[in-house]
């Protein structure tokens, strides 16, 4: 069963020198469970696209649908990740991680549990007293992530988590969400501008171009989970990343 | 070790500009209603507080500049939440706030004596008058400044504009609104002694006046003192609260390391 629909997705953002076309008839589905990777060069409406998904951005035309219902405003199933950490300095870790309970008012005693088990999982135990100007970068995404999972969400959305990190942190990151997502098996849509990175994560990764930002190929990554590091290495990873790559040179677009 | 020696040369040097002075003084036979040595100013200031004199004033002027302070701040505060939360009270109300603004509000304390009279009263208002606007002033900046990607994570939490304004804008303006506070305190020991120059039965300010009119310029450098080692413990209780309050903001960290080298 589908999680996501989207169909007919276009949008428009009008200016004084006339408008600009983000998306254009973007159309994809989502099953449960799958890890989608979103790749483009910058400006190609990766994060219009998720902003639209996640309900903070009305779409122009086309809807989206999440288990069935159009998305039309915030919704209280979704996840969001973005590309810095985004914490509140003034709470501590586990309250960070709350925040999302606190919001929706869904009772901090019976999801205090759950928060120190998803600390746990992503290697922060014995942090959750910490504030976060006392965590380096790595530490404060994997905040990020635990308060976006602490609701469980039908559906995470990952804007360019890992963007700001270094790249050995990067690559280490991208372990660790792999191995979260193999543990809870959310639907993830991870926008990303790093090829290797959407290979390596994604079960489907989506290719877009931009100027109208549209979805230009729609690839099965088939390498066996869990993938480690090294697999980035393997025979079988380079050809999806040429191919990929080779779609954006076809179109004289090469950023990652 | 170094900062014994530091310590000692600090003492040293004060012990060493004190007896200079004591002793050009002396040496040039300076008139005392001019430029008054620091023993008469240490007999002035003993003379002042033995008599009780110094502590009815002292106390008349801290009442007024603690109360002045807390009225003035409060309403800036509140105003500017209305402001910085309502675009219509922003839009008919902040021209005649920046025109207000611009006007040196002791001018009008005057006008204030006339309107309240030379009771506490009007001291008090004088001294709100001042602190008001840095409050106001820093509550709107501070509420309006609240990063985007910290409104987007809110709203796609789908957080009520209550909820945004409680556990996001609030708390993003704190370090504005002390800001604030810290600049409306040294504001409002100004107000309330120029008020007290203008008009006041009581008070430090009052009292430097009417020392002035005797010729007692001792007793007017011993309430200077008084007024300076004041203005100092009011904005280290301000400190205080700001380092409770703000705990976790970075910025509030570099600026008391900076200090401490100064301190």
């Amino acid at each position: 069963m589908e999680v996501i629909a989207v169909k007919e997705l276009s949008k428009l953002y009008s200016s004084r020198d006339g408008s600009v076309h983000a998306l254009q008839e973007i159309n994809f589905k989502v099953s449960e469970g799958e890890f989608i990777a979103v790749v483009g060069p910058s400006g190609c409406g990766k994060s219009t696209l998720l902003k639209i998904l996640a309900g903070i951005l009305p779409p122009s035309n086309g809807e989206v649908r999440l288990r069935g219902t159009p998305i039309t405003g915030p919704r209280r199933d979704i996840g969001v990740v973005f590309q810095s950490p985004v914490l509140f300095p003034w709470r501590s870790v586990l309250d960070n991680v709350l925040l999302p309970v606190d919001v929706q008012r869904l009772g901090r005693d019976g999801h205090l549990k759950v928060a120190m088990d998803l600390l746990n999982l992503v290697g922060l135990d014995g942090f959750e007293r910490r504030y976060p100007w006392e965590l380096s970068g790595g530490m404060q995404q994997r905040v990020a992530i635990t308060r976006a999972l602490i609701h469980d969400p039908a559906m995470l959305l990952m804007d360019e988590p890992f963007g700001a990190l270094d790249a050995m942190t990067r690559e280490q990151m991208n372990l660790e969400l792999q191995r979260i997502w193999l543990e809870r098996r959310k639907t993830v849509i991870f926008i990303t501008h790093s090829i290797p990175e959407a290979v390596f994560l994604a079960d489907r990764v989506l290719v877009m171009t931009p100027r109208p930002g549209c979805i230009m190929d729609d690839v099965q990554v088939k390498i066996p989970r869990p993938r480690a590091l090294e697999a980035m290495n393997f025979p079988e990873f380079a050809p999806y990343v040429h191919s990929i790559r080779g779609r954006f040179n076809a179109k004289g677009m090469i950023d990652a | 070790m170094k900062r014994f020696w530091n310590v000692a040369l600090t003492i040293l040097l004060f012990c060493s500009s004190i007896l200079a002075w004591e002793l050009i003084v002396r040496a040039f036979e300076i008139p005392t209603f001019i430029f008054p040595a620091p023993s008469k100013v240490a007999m002035a200031l003993w003379r002042g507080f033995a008599s009780g004199l110094y502590q009815k004033h002292l106390y008349y002027t801290l009442l007024e500049t603690v109360l002045g302070f807390l009225l003035g701040s409060a309403l800036g505060f509140f105003l500017g939440t209305a402001v910085a939360l309502n675009r219509y009270v922003e839009y008919f109300f902040y021209p005649y706030i920046v025109m207000f603004q611009s006007l040196p509000k002791v001018a009008l304390a005057p006008l204030i004596v006339v309107w309240f009279g030379l009771g506490l009263k009007s001291q008090v208002i004088n001294t709100a008058l001042v602190a008001f606007f840095p409050l106001l002033v820093n509550t709107m900046v501070g509420l309006k400044s609240a990063d985007e990607d910290r409104m987007n994570l809110m709203r796609s939490l789908a957080a009520s504009e209550n909820q945004i304004f409680w556990m996001l804008r609030l708390p993003n303006a704190l370090p504005f609104v002390m800001a604030g506070l810290d600049v409306a305190m040294i504001f409002a020991l100004i107000g309330a002694i120029v008020a007290e120059f203008v008009g006041a039965r009581a008070g430090l300010g009052m009292l430097i006046q009417s020392m002035n009119f005797n010729m007692d310029v001792s007793g007017q450098f011993s309430v200077l003192l008084i007024l300076s080692i004041v203005g100092l413990l009011l904005n280290r209780c301000i400190l205080l609260i700001r380092r409770r309050v703000l705990f976790w903001d970075p910025s509030e960290k570099e600026r008391l390391e900076r200090e401490r080298i100064v301190l």
